[in-house]
């Protein structure tokens, strides 16, 4: 991983000097070793803190939305992951194009710093990542790990390793990426759809009722880029306040998977940043399943342009309910 | 509280499009025939006027079913209104039931503005699934019920 941040950063200095681009969006080294968060660069010297490392598993493509209304050209690396993302928001029209330099970089999966304190590593000073080995350095010795072990959730169900295409200028990878299979990501849907409606019912409760309305699920996610949100209109009752009751929390996130549905690329980053451990992408796979399922294979982001399937439709299509009452 | 639950009426809430299900409604009065009052019907302008929101609003609001009319696929009156419904509806639908809740609480019914018969019969035949349903308990608001 080292070797990648060299020539990562070498790649930026290279265009920064160059005069191609103006800044960079990277990962910068937080307060923590583990805490590596995004941000923008303007100058080479700045980039002594530039990082790539096991715990970058935040979603650049977002902040191109708002970088990309500025004069100039940015630099940002995307994962293969957020590749589709960025493709998504170049649909949307939500991103120009011609004022972003892509660069696709190599991901063997980010780590997940709540798995590697459940494993009672605490004081993380450093990491040593050799394929599928993780050797966590700590203030009171070495840990050696198994990668998939402590990977953030949206990395275990990993949907592809290729980059969407078209999304990138360039890319870097030093080592072959191993190829995922898109459907394992829907095993625990598949577990809840097959469960009785009263347990789907307590688990959701369960679930949802731990909701505190940060709203970090919606300011984190992509596909997110109203301008104004119906979550922030205060006519609507619901404007950014606590849930009061179990209604409540159910309608903010019906109404928020529902908002990106057709659109979600299953990044995964409303999970990872949730601070109440809510399995949010659950919601979000059921939808791209249904889709799937219902109006063909569909993955949004992966080629810039296409149809979202919620803003389509066939003469043929199934009626509301039909495909339940077959199923079950 | 128990009080109110012994007089269990069931409130269904119907969305009807403007071009086909309201005037099917109409017809369905005009030609004196009973379907149940709990049935309160709104008027949209085309049945992808509906947007989520509406639907969990009207349970919110204490509604025990809510059933959406429009036109039959092909005779939107905008020419495609409906099926974008349909498919919207159709997760929606899929999402409800994912998360536990009856599904025969929500419904999609085409009906035309001469199918006044029809009208009656869907209306009779979904208040008698609420009524077995009995009171809406997994979308319901606590401050919203008297």
């Amino acid at each position: 991983m080292q070797e990648l941040e060299n020539l990562m950063i070498k790649k930026a200095v290279e265009l920064l000097d160059g005069g191609v681009v103006d800044r960079v969006i990277g990962w910068k080294k937080g307060e923590f070793y583990y805490d590596n968060t995004p941000a923008t660069f303007y100058k080479k010297e700045e980039l002594n803190d530039f990082v790539y490392n096991g715990f970058c598993g935040a979603n650049l493509s977002k902040y191109l939305v708002a970088e990309s209304k500025k004069g100039g050209k940015v630099l940002v690396f995307l994962k293969p992951c957020d590749t589709y993302s960025f493709n998504q928001l170049l649909t949307e029209k939500r991103i120009d194009r011609d004022k972003v330099y892509t660069v696709g970089i190599e991901c063997r999966g980010h780590l997940n710093i709540e798995s590697i304190r459940a494993r009672g590593i605490e004081g993380v000073v450093g990491l040593e990542e050799k394929g599928d080995e993780v050797t966590v350095k700590t203030l009171y010795g070495d840990a050696k790990l198994k990668r998939g072990e402590v990977m953030l959730e949206k990395c275990l169900s990993c949907k592809t390793k290729k980059f969407a295409h078209n999304a990138c200028d360039e890319t870097i990878v030093l080592h072959e990426m191993p190829e995922e299979d898109p459907n394992k990501r829907f095993s625990m849907v598949i577990e809840l759809e097959k469960m009785t409606p009263d347990e789907r019912f307590a688990f959701w409760k369960s679930q949802l009722s731990k909701c505190i309305r940060c709203n970090a699920c919606r300011n984190v996610c992509p596909a997110c880029t109203c301008f104004k949100c119906v979550f922030d209109n205060p006519d609507s009752g619901i404007a950014a306040k606590a849930n009061d009751d179990r209604f409540e929390e159910k309608l903010f996130h019906i109404i928020r998977s529902f908002h990106v549905a057709g659109r979600c690329t299953d990044c995964g980053e409303c999970s990872r940043v949730c601070p109440q451990n809510i399995p949010l992408h659950l919601l979000n796979r059921k939808y791209i399943k249904d889709i799937n399922e219902l109006y063909g294979e569909y993955q949004a982001g992966a080629e810039a342009g296409s149809r979202a399937p919620l803003v389509d439709f066939r003469e043929e299509d199934i009626n509301p309910g039909e495909n339940l009452k077959e199923g079950k | 509280m128990q009080e109110i639950n012994e007089k269990y009426e069931p409130l269904i809430v119907a969305f009807c499009c403007n071009w086909c299900s309201y005037a099917g409604a109409d017809l369905a009065g005009s030609s004196r025939l009973s379907y149940p009052a709990n049935v309160k019907i709104i008027r949209v302008p085309c049945s992808c006027r509906v947007n989520p929101m509406f639907i969990l609003k009207a349970f919110q609001r204490g509604a025990d079913g809510v059933i959406l009319c429009g036109c039959h696929p092909g005779d939107c009156h905008y020419t495609t209104g409906n099926y974008y419904a349909r498919r919207r509806m159709t997760m929606l639908f899929d999402m409800l039931d994912y998360l536990g809740i009856e599904r025969e609480r929500t419904r999609v019914e085409w009906v035309s503005a001469a199918e006044g018969n029809r009208f009656a019969a869907v209306m009779n035949d979904f208040a008698a699934k609420i009524n077995e349903l009995g009171e809406n308990k997994r979308l319901e608001d606590l401050r919203c019920k008297n």
